[in-house]
Parts: structure tokens; C-alpha cells; sequence
């Protein structure tokens, strides 16, 4: 049993299928005119963002209101972090008040389950560096069942900077899970060596997405042309943009935002009916009151892997 | 031999009897049950077990049962004086040194001042004659503040007591300045050490690159970064015919290049670090930043390889590269951890229970590739042999401990195989004649008289 969301690999089929069971209840609360339930009434919440965030911070932050949770939100800047603090420090100031869970975004790999470590409360793992975004790949599994009925059999294309992307991973693991096979693609200087490793395919062309039911696509950072991980914007749109013309009728669009119109999707792709984005942000605060609900109130807990 | 490079603080000559050990010494051809006599710090007699009398102002040791072995000798530590001595100091160091059954360690010059200049290099021999346990040697920088460009005053520093030079923690990136260093050294003497590491390979990696850094997301250090470096150095080295010692060989493809080399001819020797040849990158999936060292864990095919290259004596010598770090240096997140991991206190028990025990190397391999340093520094080689000084280490073979239950004498704690169960623990270390640490039981045990 574990009482906290750190992985993927925390969770097994079973589990995930409970939390997107629990959300599917929770999407009727949003659909309320009073979207709230008392469930984690007198019980605190501490958000703790180390990076630059709006739909996850934002999503958690009402996810925890709609729980009736009292709710904390720490930022990097203007805290005492800026001031130096350490995150040993900083986690343990804030256990002080006694939270019931710890949401944590950071930028480096392995944070939140360091945090774990130094407080009695649940954590959750809301990104750390280049590692995993589980609840965001819970909420994909959570759009793509809805509009698939099931991921068995599935074929998913993750298409772009696997390399620097912890949503790629998180995704690739629960869509493993959950029955899919996943096959990434990018520019070779973007795709891990050995990433095959995860249980994926890896290509470095579209010339096979015809395959797909699924295109996943991910954010292309424009940092990365300064590293020369990409000669330019333009070879990147040329060879790996999703457009309209790329997609096939029947296949799925999805990105986990924000959106580069225009350089990683074409403003078409993005406004068609095949994308679901509009659907991830949404099933966002259904799911992460799941995770919170589940973590923190649903019994049996979450299972953990063995 | 070189000995006055050497600096430590005197201590007593010991006077005393191990009696009924067995002697392990593969240069002295020793492999058999003996008493050593060990008087006024040197070994005056070996003899059969039970024949000879204890030093009449000395203590005996009861030894049966356990090994004796020529002490260690580590050609790369880092005893972060001056300047870091929150994380260890000469005192501190030497102390883990003994603990770990070595009688000499060689220091890196990556402190804070570097020791690119005589004056530094004077305080820290100063401070190791107060302060050392046992008899340490010191690099100087290759280069000015380890900027890679100019070259700091080797002649004046090998004066000074330098046993040679290393950049050690960077590579010297430029093979321009490192070819001037290799010219210099005909005049001034001293091994030329390398951490060979390409920087636009390697960039900010903070592991091995392959199927776990994929999977933690983690930048990768690809082997490849050592290797190309070591191929280039290495014909650098032969070009101008110089003399280098490559440090902490991490993976296969560096362990073949220094063979071709030395196949070639290259006046080249390498080392290898306990933590390389026993663990891989799979244990970084913990994101424990105390397996976070550069060069990094590699993969299982690396190790075999790392394991092959001491066996064959392509790699030459042990070295721990123990790094010191604070506590609080340690406890954030992976990427932000520095490089290291502490190693003498477990060197030995490390090789002794990873590959000796499961058969993969002998044990006169382990003892001698522990104490082959000395001689590629031009350092004096611990010998069990009548007449030379007393550089010997106790070692009880069957008993096991749990790495850092009881502390360290390190001042740091950030040891790679903390928590495991290791077999061989070092029961007394004499070095330079002098008893530089006995293990606590011994004495309650009443084994000493």
C-alpha cells in the first residue's frame, strides 16, 4: 500500500481503473451548480511549486476546493525559497501545520519522493525535472478511455522531445498498463538512447503514423534550438508538425499544453474535432480529486506494485 | 623511491607481535600461517606460528584466524583541505584511511585555494606533519585554479613535495595544454594523472546514459566521453613519450583503449574505483543521490569489463576516489547533489565480498592491485618481508558489518554502500611503523595482552 502518488510504477492496472472510476463520480460534481463535496472538510492541502505552472497548479488548487479541503499554495518566488531555503527546510516548516497531503512540482528528478521522506503527510508528485507527471498521465487515460471505452490494443504515438519530457514518461508507462502499445517519435537528438527500455517503439519519422489511433503530442521548447537539439523551428515543423493533412479521420489528437500553435500542431489540428485537449484540461480537476480522494479517504488505498 | 614526498605526523614505533595470522603478501611470495614481529616499526622477524616470542615491551596479538595482508595504498582521495574541511579534513581522512586498512593515500589538489602554487602546497605538507595519521601524498593542479589553460610552476611544485599533477574532478580539455603539461613533465618530474572526461559529451549529466537515465529522465554521461578522451590522451602521451596515469576507468570501452595502448607501448597505467567494479546504474533508480559519483555507475557489461582489466593487470591499481560531502550537500534532490561517494572505510570488504567471495578475483589479486599505487607513484611498496617498514593490515575475513551502523571516521557519511552487509572488517592497520588504528573489539575482546 502506498500513501502517496510518486510514479506510474505506483500504481497498478486495478489502481488506475479505481481512480478513473472516482473521477467519473467527481465529473458529476464539477457539472453542479455548487461544485463541492465535504469529503476532506477540515483537512489541509499544501501546494508547493517550485516551477512555473497554470493548468496543474490551478487544477489541483480546485480539486482540493471542491473537496472542501483548506488549501495552501506556496510558490518558488516571493517565498522563502528565494531566500535560499532548503527543500528539507522548506517541507518541513510546512508539515508543521499538519497537512493531509503535499502536492509537489519541481524541476528536478526525484523530489517528490525525497519529500516523502520528511513529512507525515501523503505526497504527491506533480512533476519532478524530466521524471514523471503521473496525475497527467492518469487524466489522458482518463480522456482516452472515455472516448475509446478502453486502451486494449490501442496504438498511441508520443510524438516530439521525449528526451526532456516527464509527461512522455509518466505516458508511456500508464498507457503500457493499461493495454496500449506506444510507439515514440522525434528528432534522434530528442529520443533517449535506450528508451525502448520503457516497453515502447521508437521512430524517427511520421512516415508510419498511419498506424496510430492515437497521436499524442508533446511541447516543443524553444530552448531547445539553442542547444542545437533542432537545427530550427521551421526543419521541426517541417518534418514533425501535426497538421490536419498528417492526421487521418478516424485518429485521436492529444497535448498536454500549453499549446506552440503553429510549431509542434498547426492552428488546424488543434481546432479540429479529433482533438481532445480542450477534454485533458477538463478530466484535469475530476481526476486529481480522485487522486486526492483516493489517497486520503478511499479505502483500500492505493495498491503499490509489488 | 620517494618516500620524503610522504608527509605525516610521527608517531610511536610499534613493538608488538601478531601471532599466528595468515600472511598474504603475492610480492613476498607469502601465503601461509606465520608470526610477524613487528620491532621498533619495522618487521624484524616472520616465523612459523607459535614460534616466536612477544616484544617484551610490546602487546601480542592473537591472530589466528585472521589475515594479515601488506596495508593499502589509495592513489586517489580527496581530503578536501584547505578550504572544505566541513566535509573532511587531513585528520578526518586519514583517520577513515586507517580504518579502512590503508598505510598511504594520495590527495587531490581540487580544494579551495587549488594547490597550483608552492605556498599552498607548503601549508597543506605542514598541516599533514600535525595532523596526517598515516603518510599522505599530495598532487598539485595541472593547471592554474584547474582553469585548463596555463600551466602552474610543476618544477617548483614537484620541488615542494608534489608526487605529481592532476586536474582530478576536470579534464584538461584542450590537447594543446595538456600536450605542453607532457613536454614539462621531462623537467619537472611527477605523473601526469587524467580524469578524461569530454565536456560536450558529457555535459550536465548526472548519470551513466542508457536504459535507466531513460527512464528517470535524468541527462546522461555517455561512456563514450571517457573513452574518446582516454584514446586521445593516450597518443599524446606516446607522441611525446610521457608518463600518465589514467584515473577511475568507469566502462569497457576505456578498459580496451588502455590496453590497445599499452599494447602500443604508451608509458600509461589506470585505476579503478570499488564502486565501479561492484555496483552498475540499476541502483540509481533509487534516486539515492549517494550513487551519484563521476564518472557515474555503469552498466553490468561495463563492470564484467572493469573486472577483466584488474584481473589481466590491464588496469594496474585500486584507487577509492573516496569524495567527501556534507550531509545537507547531499540530501536535495539527484541533479543537484555533487559528485561522490566517501570509499576507504569499505574499499576492501567491498572488493572482498562483491568479487572475491562469488569467486570472480582472487584474493592476492585484491591485495595486490590495493597496493600496486604506490609503486606507479614511485612510492615504496608495503611489503611483509623481514627489515621493511611495518606497513601491514589485520583483517578478520569472517566477520560482517553493516556499513555505517556504528559511524564513520570519515567526517562525511555519503558512502555508496551504506546499509549493506559487507564481510572482511579491518581489525588493526600499522603504517610507517606506527599503529594508526585498531578496531575497537579487538581490544575488548582482550586479544591484546
Amino acid at each position: 500500500m502506498s500513501r502517496h502518488l510518486i510514479s506510474i510504477d505506483d500504481l497498478d492496472r486495478a489502481a488506475i481503473e479505481r481512480v478513473l472510476d472516482r473521477a467519473e463520480s467527481f465529473e458529476e460534481v464539477s457539472g453542479r451548480e455548487i461544485k463541492k463535496v465535504p469529503a476532506l472538510r477540515g483537512r489541509t492541502v499544501v501546494n508547493l511549486f517550485y516551477e512555473a505552472s497554470t493548468r496543474t497548479s490551478s487544477s489541483f488548487e480546485l480539486a482540493a476546493k471542491r473537496l472542501s479541503a483548506d488549501v495552501v499554495s506556496v510558490r518558488s518566488t516571493g517565498s522563502s525559497i528565494d531566500k535560499g531555503e532548503s527543500l528539507k527546510d522548506t517541507v518541513q516548516t510546512l508539515s508543521a501545520y499538519d497537512p493531509a497531503a503535499i502536492v509537489i512540482r519541481s524541476p528536478h528528478a526525484g523530489a517528490a519522493q525525497l519529500v516523502a521522506g520528511w513529512t507525515i503527510a501523503s505526497v504527491i508528485n506533480a512533476g519532478d525535472g524530466k521524471h514523471e507527471h503521473p496525475t497527467q498521465a492518469l487524466l489522458d487515460v482518463f480522456t482516452l478511455r472515455r472516448r475509446l471505452g478502453s486502451l486494449d490494443g490501442a496504438r498511441i504515438w508520443i510524438v516530439g522531445d521525449v528526451m526532456h519530457s516527464r509527461v512522455a514518461r509518466s505516458d508511456i508507462l500508464a498507457f503500457r498498463r493499461m493495454g496500449a502499445r506506444v510507439t515514440v517519435c522525434g528528432p534522434p537528438t530528442l529520443i533517449p538512447r535506450d528508451i525502448e527500455a520503457l516497453g515502447c517503439d521508437a521512430e524517427a519519422t511520421l512516415n508510419n503514423l498511419h498506424e496510430a489511433d492515437v497521436v499524442y503530442v508533446l511541447r516543443m521548447q524553444h530552448e531547445r534550438m539553442r542547444d542545437s537539439f533542432v537545427p530550427s523551428l521551421r526543419e521541426y515543423a517541417a518534418r514533425y508538425q501535426i497538421t490536419s493533412a498528417r492526421l487521418n479521420p478516424g485518429q485521436l489528437l492529444m497535448h498536454p499544453g500549453p499549446v506552440n500553435r503553429g510549431v509542434e500542431l498547426s492552428g488546424d489540428a488543434i481546432d479540429s474535432p479529433q482533438a481532445l485537449i480542450g477534454e485533458q484540461v477538463k478530466a484535469g480537476v475530476a481526476v486529481r480529486m480522485a487522486v486526492l480522494y483516493e489517497l486520503l479517504v478511499g479505502s483500500p488505498m492505493l495498491m503499490a506494485v509489488a | 623511491m620517494d618516500q620524503h614526498r610522504l608527509f605525516h605526523r610521527t608517531g610511536p614505533s610499534a613493538d608488538l607481535l601478531v601471532r599466528g595470522a595468515h600472511v598474504l603478501d603475492p610480492r613476498s611470495d607469502l601465503d601461509e600461517t606465520h608470526d610477524v614481529l613487528i620491532r621498533d616499526g619495522h618487521i624484524a622477524e616472520l616465523g612459523s606460528p607459535g614460534s616466536l616470542p612477544g616484544p617484551e615491551d610490546g602487546e601480542t596479538i592473537d591472530a589466528s584466524g585472521k589475515h594479515a595482508f601488506p596495508a593499502f595504498v589509495d592513489p586517489h582521495v580527496h581530503l578536501r583541505t584547505p578550504g572544505q574541511e566541513y566535509k573532511e579534513d587531513i585528520e578526518t581522512g586519514t583517520a577513515a584511511a586507517a580504518t579502512g586498512g590503508f598505510c598511504a593515500v594520495i590527495a587531490m589538489p581540487n580544494t579551495a585555494p587549488v594547490v597550483d602554487n608552492a605556498a599552498v602546497l607548503g601549508s597543506l605538507t605542514a598541516t599533514a606533519r600535525r595532523e596526517a595519521r598515516l603518510p599522505v601524498g599530495f598532487l598539485a593542479s595541472i593547471t592554474r585554479g584547474l582553469n585548463g589553460e596555463e600551466l602552474t610552476e610543476m618544477a617548483e611544485l614537484a620541488e615542494a613535495g608534489a608526487l605529481g599533477f592532476t586536474d582530478d574532478g576536470k579534464p584538461v580539455v584542450a590537447a594543446g595544454t595538456l600536450r605542453k603539461a607532457l613536454q614539462y613533465q621531462r623537467l619537472s618530474g611527477g605523473v601526469i594523472a587524467l580524469h578524461e572526461e569530454d565536456p560536450t559529451l558529457s555535459r550536465d549529466g548526472a548519470m551513466h546514459e542508457g536504459a535507466v537515465s531513460a527512464r528517470l529522465g535524468l541527462a546522461g554521461i555517455p561512456s563514450v566521453s571517457e573513452s574518446t578522451m582516454i584514446a586521445r590522451d593516450a597518443a599524446l602521451t606516446q607522441y611525446e613519450d610521457a608518463r600518465v596515469h589514467f584515473q577511475h576507468l568507469s566502462c569497457a570501452e576505456s578498459v580496451r583503449t588502455v590496453a590497445e595502448a599499452k599494447q602500443a607501448g604508451a608509458r600509461i597505467s589506470a585505476e579503478a574505483c570499488p564502486h565501479h567494479l561492484t555496483l552498475t546504474d540499476d541502483v540509481v533508480r533509487t534516486l539515492d543521490s549517494r550513487f551519484k559519483m563521476n564518472p557515474p555507475l555503469r552498466t553490468e557489461a561495463d563492470r564484467r569489463a572493469l573486472i577483466q582489466g584488474l584481473r589481466s593487470g590491464v588496469i594496474d591499481c585500486v584507487a577509492t576516489d573516496h569524495a567527501p560531502h556534507a550531509r545537507h550537500e547531499k540530501e536535495v534532490p539527484f541533479e543537484e547533489a555533487p559528485m561522490g561517494t566517501t570509499g576507504l572505510e569499505t574499499a576492501f570488504a567491498a572488493l572482498f565480498t562483491e568479487l572475491v567471495l562469488p569467486g570472480e578475483l582472487e584474493l592476492q589479486t585484491i591485495v595486490e592491485r590495493m597496493t600496486a599505487g604506490a609503486a606507479l607513484y614511485g612510492l615504496a611498496t608495503p611489503r611483509i618481508t623481514v627489515g621493511a617498514p611495518a606497513n601491514l593490515c589485520l583483517i578478520d575475513l569472517e566477520a560482517s558489518f553493516e556499513v555505517g551502523a556504528d559511524g564513520y571516521a570519515s567526517r562525511s557519511e555519503n558512502c555508496c554502500f551504506h546499509g549493506r552487509t559487507l564481510h572482511g572488517r579491518v581489525l588493526l592497520t600499522v603504517a610507517a611503523g606506527t599503529v594508526a588504528f585498531r578496531e575497537r573489539m579487538l581490544a575488548e575482546a582482550g586479544a591484546l595482552t
